[in-house]
C-alpha cells in the first residue's frame, strides 16, 4: 500500500512537471502571436506590407540604428522589430516596434527629444504625432511610424495605419 | 573666407592631382613653404537643389558638384579636374552612408554624379565601387545591389567579407573590409551630415564605422578616441583621400537616424581632402542649425564632437580643426 503511495506521489509529480511545461510553452507561444505587431497586406485600408519583418536583439541593435541603440539599450530594449510599407504606391513609411523590459522604458523613450511641434494624441497609452511621424507607447512597447515623404495625405494615412498596429499589441 | 576668385589668384596653379603619392599637389606644394598650408574646403550650395515639389533635381546635383569640383581644384572645366583628382586604371571606392534609411542617405543622385564625371575621366565603370556595411543598408538608401563584372558594382561588405587577420585602431582590434582593404585603390568618402546621439556630428571620419567589422567597440566615450583612432589605420588614412560630403539634407537633432521632425535640407555639398576641417566645417553647419531653432550647443548637450580635435592632435595629425588653418570658400 505504502508502495503504491510512493508511486502515484512519484507520477504525481511528472504530471505537475508536464502540466506546468505545457503552460510554459504555451504562454511562450501566446506570446510570440502577441509580439508581432506588424499588420498584414491590406488589414489596414490602403497600406501594404513591403518587406519582411527583421528583428534585432538587443546587442545587435546597432546594426539597425547605429548610435541611436544606447540610449534604447540604457533604456531596457529587448528587441526592436521593423518592417517597410506602402500606401496606396504613394507613401513609403517604416514601422518599428521597440519591445522594452517595462512600460518606463517606453515611456523614456517617448519623452525623449520632443519638440514644440509634437502634438498629443489619443492613442494606446500616450501617442504624439507629427507631420510625417506617430510616436506611442502601449505598456513595454514603443512604436515609432515615420513616413519618408510629407504629403497631404500623411498624417491621416499614418495615423490608421498606428491604429492598426495598436491594435495588433 | 575667400570666394572663388580670390582662391584662383592666390592658387593659380592650384591642380589637385592624386597621384601615386596619394597627395593633393597643391598641399604638396604648398607643405614645401615656411608658413604651414591652409586646407582647403568648399561648401558648395544651390538653394533651388530641391524644386517646388519638394523633389531634388538630378540635373542641378550635378551642376552643384561641378561648381564644388572646380572650386576646390581651381579648374573650370570638370573633367578636367576629374582626371587630377583620380588615378586612371585603379578601382575607384565610393563609400555611402546609408544607415539612416531611405530618409538620411547619402543621395543617390549625388553617387550617380560621381560616377558619371569619374567614367567622363576615364574611369571604367568595372573599376567603380559604390559600397556600404550592410547590403540591407544600401538597399533601404536607394540603392541597387549589382556585382556584374565590368558595370559599376553595388555591393556590401557584409558579404565581401573582413579581412582574417585584424589591425589594431588604438587598444582595439578589428578587421577592415575587403573592399577597402583588396579592392579598392583609393576611397571617395560620401557621408551625410548629421547629429549624432554619442559623437554629437557623424559625417567625413565617422563615416568610416562602415568600414570595419565591429563599429560598436568605438562608440564609447563619445566615439573619442575611437573616430580619430580608426581614421588613423594606415589603410583607412592612405586609401581614403577626398571627401564629398552631402548637405543635401541633414538632421540637426535625433540623429543619426532618420527623425523628419528635425530634417533640413541646407542644399550643399562640403568637399575637401583634410578629412578633419571638412567636419569641423560641418559640425560649424550644424551648430548654426541648431542655433537658429533653439537648440542648445552640443557642448550644453553633453555630446560635443571632440573626436574632430583629437584627430587633429599631435598623436594622430589626420588634419585641422584650427579655422585659421581652413581655407573655407563657399560658393
Amino acid at each position: 500500500m505504502r508502495d503504491n503511495s510512493v508511486k502515484f506521489c512519484e507520477n504525481w509529480k511528472w504530471v505537475v512537471v508536464a502540466i506546468a511545461l505545457f503552460s510554459t510553452l504555451a504562454g511562450t507561444a501566446c506570446k510570440k502571436k502577441q509580439a508581432d505587431p506588424f499588420p498584414a497586406s491590406n488589414a489596414v485600408a490602403g497600406w501594404q506590407k513591403t518587406s519582411d519583418t527583421h528583428v534585432y536583439a538587443a546587442k545587435d541593435l546597432w546594426q539597425y540604428i547605429d548610435g541611436d541603440a544606447e540610449q534604447y539599450i540604457s533604456a531596457g530594449v529587448v528587441t526592436a522589430s521593423t518592417s517597410d510599407y506602402k500606401y496606396q504606391d504613394k507613401l513609403e513609411a517604416v514601422v518599428d516596434v521597440y519591445t522594452m523590459s517595462n512600460s518606463d522604458g517606453a515611456r523614456k523613450i517617448l519623452e525623449t527629444g520632443l519638440t514644440k511641434d509634437a502634438k498629443t494624441i489619443q492613442l494606446a497609452d500616450e501617442a504624439i504625432q507629427y507631420a510625417q511621424s506617430v510616436i506611442f507607447r502601449k505598456g513595454p512597447y514603443l512604436v515609432r511610424i515615420v513616413a519618408y515623404e510629407s504629403t497631404p495625405y500623411s498624417t491621416p494615412a499614418l495615423l490608421a495605419l498606428a491604429h492598426g498596429v495598436e491594435a495588433k499589441l | 573666407m575667400k570666394n572663388r576668385r580670390d582662391f584662383l589668384k592666390t592658387a593659380a596653379t592650384g591642380a589637385v592631382l592624386l597621384g601615386s603619392q596619394g597627395k593633393l599637389a597643391l598641399a604638396a606644394m604648398m607643405e614645401h613653404r615656411a608658413e604651414p598650408a591652409k586646407s582647403r574646403v568648399v561648401i558648395a550650395r544651390d538653394p533651388a537643389l530641391h524644386g517646388a515639389d519638394g523633389q531634388l533635381s538630378e540635373s542641378r546635383v550635378q551642376a552643384l558638384l561641378d561648381r564644388a569640383i572646380a572650386t576646390y581644384t581651381g579648374r573650370d572645366k570638370p573633367i578636367d579636374a576629374w582626371k587630377h583628382i583620380v588615378p586612371v586604371g585603379k578601382v575607384i571606392g565610393l563609400k555611402v552612408s546609408c544607415l539612416g534609411g531611405r530618409g538620411i542617405s547619402t543621395h543617390l543622385a549625388l553617387t550617380l554624379a560621381v560616377t558619371e564625371r569619374l567614367q567622363q575621366a576615364g574611369v571604367k565603370p568595372g573599376e567603380i565601387i559604390i559600397w556600404e556595411r550592410n547590403a540591407r543598408d544600401l538597399v533601404a538608401g536607394g540603392y541597387t545591389i549589382s556585382t556584374t563584372p565590368n558595370r559599376i558594382r553595388v555591393y556590401a561588405s557584409d558579404t565581401a567579407g573582413y579581412d582574417d587577420e585584424p589591425v589594431a585602431c588604438g587598444p582595439v582590434k578589428l578587421k577592415l573590409a575587403k573592399i577597402l582593404s583588396h579592392d579598392c585603390a583609393m576611397v571617395i568618402n560620401l557621408p551625410i551630415l548629421k547629429d549624432h546621439s554619442l559623437s554629437g556630428v557623424t559625417f567625413s571620419m565617422k563615416n568610416m564605422y562602415g568600414v570595419i567589422d565591429s563599429p560598436r567597440e568605438l562608440h564609447s566615450g563619445g566615439c573619442n578616441p575611437g573616430i580619430a583612432d580608426l581614421n588613423n589605420i594606415p589603410t583607412v588614412r592612405e586609401k581614403v583621400r577626398f571627401t564629398i560630403g552631402d548637405a543635401i539634407s541633414s538632421v540637426y537633432e535625433g540623429g543619426p537616424g532618420f527623425h523628419p521632425e528635425h530634417l533640413w535640407k541646407p542644399n550643399a555639398l562640403i568637399v575637401g581632402e583634410d578629412r578633419v576641417a571638412v567636419d569641423h566645417t560641418g559640425w560649424q553647419m550644424l551648430e548654426k542649425k541648431r542655433a537658429e531653432v533653439g537648440l542648445p550647443t552640443f557642448e550644453a548637450a553633453n555630446r560635443p564632437p571632440r573626436y574632430i580635435a583629437t584627430a587633429a592632435d599631435a598623436a594622430h595629425r589626420l588634419g585641422t580643426n584650427d579655422p585659421q588653418r581652413i581655407h573655407l570658400m563657399e560658393v
